[in-house]
């Protein structure tokens, strides 16, 4: 193994952590906002792909064009989601986590079974898109244009979700509505508008994911599942409800993963993912950036 | 303690034992090998969904993990008796024992995890495990084993011309799962466990050991969950990591017990009653296509279900049981 090698798998890591974090990011919102984790986050994204797979299918249009449309479609979708599921299960008086729990993981098997009737479990694959397949020389080390133009996009989302946050009402009123949702009814803040809009944000930057994902991974029904469990991992390893703990966990799974790969045979490369969870959780319980 | 409490424990012991005697009678009528096979899967999932129930609803200790148990129980017996030719009862109880043993060490971590953190290090943990199995070679690694059959017999536990034998040894599966439960119920332990699920911190001031009171109940939940991988295994007849140890298959055991009313007595039997002949009908008449059409429809069902009754269906039955299912 030389030097070379090193580094050249540490940058993929790297570019591949970033657009784990943009895939998480929606459910550490979603779960700092509420206090719910969406089981179907996974299938959200695996929708996002096919949104994306169908339109460069019947109207050729690029991965790159249609990801803001994918994640406006996705935005609406979340807020539907929140209105139609989620706002009757954070009602219930018994049980409450559980009920989070198995309402959306019921959603994540509906929504792969709906999948699997519509689309079929065949694989899918979007061909010959602008970036898929193409290579980048950046001093000496190749970088796939596809993960390269993802690990931007994740970059560009993270900072206009920093802007947003702090500097517009509704990120306010999103800040305000985490801190104490009773007390922001009180100044005429409609708290299910609030977590509507804030699951359809969850939603649209899954979506924004899913595009870029699209474009180098195969698409099939299943495909959430594979990238669920990743994103579980990266939002409590960050420390739930923390976005900017996402964006870190994010990068800390995709190095390990990339460094398991050098180390372990390619089919135990998460391994190295579970094994950090949990040295990071047993040593930290609310991980690295959650308040203990 | 107070006598209403007494009469209800009678009174779900006779039920039970009446059921069961039911149940014993069910296969001189119900000759069909197909229908014979969802029964013997209802009353195994009602016995695992059981033994789930124990560290996770009466416990509060959520584990969307317990593959792992499942998986090295059915891999212990199959594992002994292919490569030494030790008899699978002896396989079952040895894996039980590891079981146990495995869910404390690891419990010893990972009980001071809270939330969502547990859940999620339980899950980890079994695809840990699963991608190990994976790629161990010894141990058949994706392809499995296959068990050789060597003639139908009880001592060891192999049938291949009728599925009877399978059917009563699942039926005393459930019925022993099933009576551990309404033993610990109204033992020390039980209230602990419940201590432990409404609010931790108040049962340790009150002297619960909370730390231990978790660590029994993963114990006998893991060694149950054991004996029931055990008995699929020999049920099969082959296994390898994914169909044993499998994510599905965690969700599968928690399944029945949300459905049915987490952390009560009859809650997993009745959701196993209900989900398992349902999602094998579903399977075999409109999922024969693999189109899905089967996971829509339980999916629709588990949505609506703990959307409606977060207290699961056994509170349609008696309105008393309503506290209990809280």
């Amino acid at each position: 193994m030389t030097a070379e090698t090193i580094i050249q798998s540490l940058a993929s890591g790297l570019l591949m952590g970033l657009l784990y974090g943009l895939i998480a990011v929606g459910l550490a919102l979603i779960f700092g906002l509420m206090d719910v984790v969406n089981f179907a986050h996974g299938e959200f994204l695996m929708i996002a792909m096919y949104a994306t797979f169908f339109l460069f299918a019947f109207f050729a249009i690029d991965p790159l064009l249609s990801a803001p449309l994918v994640a406006a479609a996705l935005f609406v979708f979340g807020a539907v989601v929140y209105l139609l599921i989620v706002r009757f299960a954070v009602r219930a008086k018994a049980n409450a986590g559980m009920v989070q729990i198995f309402s959306t993981f019921g959603l994540a098997i509906v929504m792969r079974g709906l999948a699997q009737y519509f689309f079929t479990p065949d694989y899918r694959s979007i061909t010959h898109s602008w970036l898929g397949g193409k290579t980048i020389s950046v001093a000496g080390i190749f970088l796939p244009v596809p993960q390269l133009c993802g690990a931007l996009v994740a970059i560009a989302a993270f900072v206009g979700l920093y802007f947003f946050i702090n500097r517009t009402d509704f990120g306010r009123a999103l800040e305000a509505t985490r801190e104490d949702a009773g007390a922001v009814a009180l100044v005429g803040i409609d708290k299910n508008r609030v977590f509507a809009l804030g699951w359809g944000l969850g939603a649209a930057l899954v979506g924004l994911a899913g595009s870029i994902m699209a474009i180098f991974f195969y698409i099939y029904p299943d495909v959430g599942a594979s990238f669920a469990l990743i994103a579980y991992v990266t939002v409590a390893l960050g420390g739930f409800g923390s976005v900017f703990g996402a964006f870190a966990g994010g990068l800390v799974v995709g190095l390990v993963e990339a460094s398991t790969a050098l180390i372990l045979p390619p089919s135990l490369k998460s391994i190295g993912i579970y094994a950090v969870y949990l040295l990071v959780v047993f040593v930290r319980p609310r991980g690295l950036f959650g308040s203990i | 303690m107070d006598t209403a409490f007494a009469q209800r424990r009678r009174r779900d012991l006779i039920v039970a034992a009446i059921f069961a005697g039911l149940s014993a009678l069910v296969p001189l009528f119900v000759k069909d090998v197909y229908v014979q096979n969802i029964m013997v899967l209802t009353l195994m999932y009602a016995a695992l969904s059981q033994s789930w129930n124990i560290l996770s609803g009466y416990c509060g200790q959520i584990s969307l993990g317990h593959a792992l148990y499942f998986g090295l129980g059915a891999y212990t017996t199959a594992l002994l008796f292919t490569k030494f030719g030790v008899l699978p009862w002896f396989g079952m109880l040895g894996g039980g024992l590891i079981s146990a043993a495995i869910a404390m060490a690891l419990g010893y971590p990972c009980f001071r995890l809270r939330g969502h953190y547990f859940v999620i290090a339980t899950i980890v943990i079994a695809e840990t495990a699963l991608l190990l199995f994976q790629n161990w070679d010894w141990a058949g690694a994706a392809l499995g084993i296959d068990i050789p059959v060597r003639g139908d017999s009880w001592l060891k536990f192999q049938f291949t011309r009728s599925k009877l034998p399978y059917f009563y040894f699942a039926l005393v599966l459930a019925c022993v799962a099933w009576l551990v439960t309404w033993w610990l119920e109204d033992s020390k332990w039980g209230y602990w466990w419940r201590a432990v699920k409404d609010n931790p911190d108040a049962a340790e001031s009150l002297g619960v050991v909370v730390f231990n009171s978790k660590m029994g109940a993963a114990a006998v939940s893991a060694f149950l969950t054991a004996i029931g991988g055990s008995f699929y295994a020999q049920f099969v007849s082959y296994i390898d990591p994914e169909s044993v140890m499998g994510f599905q298959f965690s969700l599968l055991m928690a399944l029945p017990a949300v459905l049915g009313g987490i952390g009560t007595l009859w809650g997993p039997v009745l959701g196993a009653v209900i989900l398992i002949p349902l999602t094998e009908l579903t399977r075999s008449f409109i999922g024969g296509s693999g189109r899905g059409v089967d996971l829509i429809v339980y999916g629709t069902l588990i949505v609506l279900i703990s959307l409606a009754r977060p207290q699961g269906l056994v509170g349609l039955f008696s309105p008393r049981r309503k506290e209990a299912a809280r």
